[in-house]
């Protein structure tokens, strides 16, 4: 498939489920069809609209069309060696730029370099009303109006149809390297807080269950030097461990079992649930394979403070993502309000009301 | 010389009865409503602009703001929250029919957690006040404003203030983990977590930069980083402005994200000289100050390479300073430059825009012909590696019609950043100041878009009224031409 603009055709169509009003679910690449709560609605199919519009490496910015292949995205960076820092899953061949945005994942540095909402710069969308929007935009230091941009991702396309998205993009480290160390879960994160108030050049961290995973991006001499204060035994191919696990392609990740995310803060102990667990992220992001009733995982991890999202398998019709305490709930749904008056947007992807 | 404010119209208020219902709710101390107890709040940074607002509270429990939120909201008073007063765009500006909420009593830093290495703090803790509190546990707050003395942690959240090392670290939303907001009705919320995501939307994100506008931000955590094993500077001079910035590209474009990178012009390089003695070549046309940081390895690499880069670039000088002591020298130059600037002239006017990089020497150059046109003279020093200038237009207010001729150059530029795909404010927040300039930025649907956001939170229009985003009636007026998909803008309105 070639570049295309098809941002006209979009917007007519939204313009007329607006006017109906009938429901849409925003479609990419289909590949993050699994994440989130069941949607019902006539598809709008954005992955024809696509083409990186602007890349200026000088700059760190790339401008591409939503329904851009990440892939081909990543490969434009790489031509120049630079890199999306968030590191992007895919989680399938057809993952888009719009998907990646609008669902906010990212991968094995974000502890460290940080997530896709931290290199939005800026986007145009189409909103409830059938409008063409642009905020933000290409540059890296920008506070005029409220940050709308931000505020996409991670909204799963209930506020608006992402067109295009800025991102600002990083050189590749020069070197990479992953070590790995047969430590307990509660020794590892003993340890990673240790090194986290020193300066060492620590960009991934995972823990299987038996055995710590580290990754050190930077200079060669960095590299190597923290090799050396670190330890460990060097694992061989470091690239496709960590594409492994960015991808769920790791051998913990094959199960039917429920798989559910937890977001805590970093140093909470082993929380005391039942299943398998796989901790990246410094320990601020836990996996846990579980059969343990919602209720019980919730429970557990709103009393640290954190929140469990329904990641994959389950009941999608439930409760994926943590409920919203009752102020915040408000909020939201004036914001859905403020961008999607008609409600038209992935109903129930995100909250069954928004 | 006073600035007329914009749209401060509201419903008459019953000031005595306000006051009254003020007293109950806050100590006799906390509430301000003679004439020259209120004169210290009159203006922030950017003293044009000046109003004295009914009365003044200092609250110093949460409980407090809630209280006075809730009758504000009650009676339809407009607020205006306020931490130092050092913002630069008149967002803390007072409404003439509203209470001032300085949050400067809440200056209590509540927790450090090293091993988190996050820093929970009341909205009135000084910026600098944080990362000297980390320092005992090896760690530090990044985003550092040059007014990191005196501005409060609530008002960098409110304008999403950067600093000298933002190039690199990020800005202020990249490095806060939580906030407390209370909202207009009084109810206090928590955004973010104690992970490094939230379920829901990002209103954390939304809310940084919110200029007081959706929220009181009572409550601030955020992220610490250990200081870097090794800091080091890099003084350039160059004898051409456009050899200046091609150089600043050429050392991105070598895979090195400076800690810092910033530029001066001949004028502003002369003027810091002058004032703090720090060593500048003063003939140069420009100068760089490029600082990596890191591991001590990562910076011996990139320290080699960025003079090498330098040099090819066509620096005339290359010096790198070699102890800490002469970075600090290095540095103070820069960090002394408004002031030092201030010295040439009664007043300055000091610009905020960003531009994409690639266009910095086309933007200067007509910045420079601007300056001729206008007769007022311009020094430029500012974030290069971001593309964040900060043109000081020197004038003197006493001068009849001089700052009248200034704003006039200040708009211009702001308007030559937005042609050349940037933006009207990079950091400093569009408050009253910038206010006509988003009809230049944003075409009547961003600005729509922008109002039903602020319903979203504040439905009455009670916080903060006037700043930030103008009305679309405001645009129309101005007949700002932002030509949008080739359609008339504000087309909806009657044009008179
Ligand atoms: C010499 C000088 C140098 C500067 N350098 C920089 C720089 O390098 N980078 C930069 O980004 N800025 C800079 N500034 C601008 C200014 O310091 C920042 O904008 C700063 O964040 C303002 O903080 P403050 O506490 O003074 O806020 P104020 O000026 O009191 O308020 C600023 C805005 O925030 C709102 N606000 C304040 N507190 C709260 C709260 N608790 N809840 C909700 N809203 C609130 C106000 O309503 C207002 O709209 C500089 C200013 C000066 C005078």
């Amino acid at each position: 498939m070639s570049d295309q603009d098809i941002s006209t055709d979009l917007q007519e169509r939204v313009c007329a489920a607006a006017h109906q009003p009938t429901a849409v679910c925003i479609r990419g690449g289909d590949s993050k069809a699994f994440y989130g709560r069941t949607v019902a609605g006539e598809v709008l199919q954005v992955g024809g609209h696509r083409g990186i519009i602007n890349y200026a490496p000088t700059e760190l910015v790339i401008t591409a069309r939503a329904g851009t292949p990440l892939s081909e995205l990543e490969q434009a960076l790489a031509a120049h060696r630079q890199m999306l820092a968030f590191e992007p899953p895919h989680y399938g061949e057809g993952a888009t730029l719009g998907g990646t945005i609008a669902c906010n994942l990212s991968g094995p540095r974000r502890a460290w370099a940080g997530a896709a909402r931290d290199f939005l710069l800026g986007c145009r969308l189409i909103n409830g009303k059938g409008e063409s929007l642009s905020f933000g935009g290409e540059v890296m230091k920008n506070v005029a109006g409220y940050d709308v941009s931000r505020l996409m991702c991670g909204a799963m396309g209930t506020l608006g149809v992402l067109l295009e998205v800025s991102l600002k993009v990083l050189p590749r480290p020069e070197a990479e390297a992953t070590l790995c160390l047969q430590i307990s879960d509660s020794e590892a994160l003993g340890q990673l807080h240790t090194w986290a108030r020193r300066c060492l050049p620590i960009s991934a961290s995972c823990h299987d269950g038996s055995e710590l995973s580290l990754r050190l991006s930077g200079t060669q001499g960095a590299v190597d030097a923290a090799r050396k204060r670190l330890g460990g035994e060097a694992v061989s191919d470091s690239e496709l461990f960590w594409q492994r696990l960015r991808e769920q392609r790791h051998a913990f990740f094959h199960t039917q079992k429920p798989l559910w995310r937890l977001s805590l803060a970093s140093d909470t102990p082993p929380l005391p649930l039942d299943g398998k667990w796989l901790y990246e992220w410094g320990g601020a992001l836990r996996w846990l394979i579980s059969e343990a009733p919602p209720r019980m995982v919730r429970a557990a991890v709103e009393k640290v403070g954190g929140h469990a999202t329904l990641f994959r398998g389950g009941d999608r019709d439930g409760a994926v993502f943590q409920p919203l305490p009752a102020g915040l709930l408000k909020l939201h749904r004036n914001l859905k309000q403020a961008f999607d008056p008609h409600g038209i947007f992935n109903r129930g992807r995100l909250y069954p009301d928004l | 010389m006073n600035r007329s404010v914009p749209s401060q119209q509201s419903a008459s208020i019953d000031k005595p009865g306000l006051l009254q219902a003020l007293r109950r709710l806050v100590p006799d101390e906390a509430l301000l409503d003679q004439r020259e107890d209120l004169r210290p709040y009159e203006c922030d940074g950017l003293s044009a602009y000046r109003e004295l607002p009914l009365a003044v509270v200092l609250p110093n429990t949460l409980e407090q703001v809630q209280a006075v939120l809730r009758l504000c909201h009650g009676v339809g008073v407009p607020v205006v929250a306020r931490g130092a007063g050092t913002g630069l765009s008149g967002g803390a500006l007072p409404h003439r029919e509203g209470v001032v909420l300085s949050l400067a009593k809440f200056s209590a830093i509540l927790d450090i957690d090293a091993d988190k290495r996050l820093a929970r703090v009341q909205p009135g803790v000084r910026n600098l006040a944080i990362s000297q509190a980390a320092q005992p546990h090896g760690l530090y707050y990044a985003p550092d404003p040059s007014s990191q003395i005196a501005c409060t942690i609530g008002g960098n959240v409110a304008e999403n203030s950067g600093g000298v090392h933002c190039l690199k670290y990020g800005l202020t939303v990249h490095n806060i983990q939580q906030l407390k907001i209370i909202t207009i009705e009084g109810e206090l919320l928590t955004l973010g977590g104690s992970g490094l995501d939230s379920p829901g939307y990002d209103l954390l994100a939304l809310m940084t930069g919110s200029e007081g506008m959706l929220g009181v931000i009572a409550e601030v955590t955020v992220k610490l980083l250990p200081i870097p094993e090794r800091a080091q500077v890099i003084l350039a001079a160059f004898d051409d402005i456009v050899a200046a910035g091609r150089a600043v590209g050429d050392i991105i474009a070598a895979g090195i994200i400076p800690a810092g990178l910033e530029m001066m012009d001949r004028l502003a390089i002369q003027a810091a000289e002058d004032f703090v003695h720090a060593g500048y070549p003063r003939e140069a046309a420009a100068i760089l100050l490029c600082e990596v940081d890191g591991t001590n390895e990562e910076v011996s690499a990139h320290i080699l390479q960025v003079r090498e880069i330098l040099h090819a670039a066509g620096a005339s000088e290359v010096r790198t300073a070699r102890d800490a002591a002469e970075r600090e020298t290095f540095w103070k130059g820069r960090k002394a430059a408004f002031p030092a600037v201030g010295r040439l002239s009664p007043d300055y006017y000091c610009m905020d825009g960003t531009i994409p990089r690639k266009h910095l020497p086309r933007v200067l150059q007509t910045i420079e012909e601007l300056s001729q046109q206008y007769g007022l003279a311009v020094a430029n020093v500012f974030h290069a590696g971001d593309g964040n200038l900060h043109p000081l237009i020197l004038y003197d207010a006493n001068k009849p019609g001089e700052l009248e001729r200034t704003e006039a150059f200040g708009a211009r530029i702001l308007e030559l950043c937005v042609q050349a795909g940037g933006t009207i404010t990079g950091e400093h927040g569009v408050g009253v100041e910038k206010i006509n300039q988003m009809c230049s930025q944003f075409a009547s649907g961003e600005l729509a878009q922008f109002h039903a956001v602020k319903a979203a939170f504040d439905e009455q229009g009670l916080l903060n009224p006037g700043k930030a985003v103008p009305t679309l009636h405001r645009c129309a007026e101005l007949g700002a031409m932002h030509v949008h998909h080739g359609q008339l803008p504000f087309a909806e309105l009657d044009r008179f």
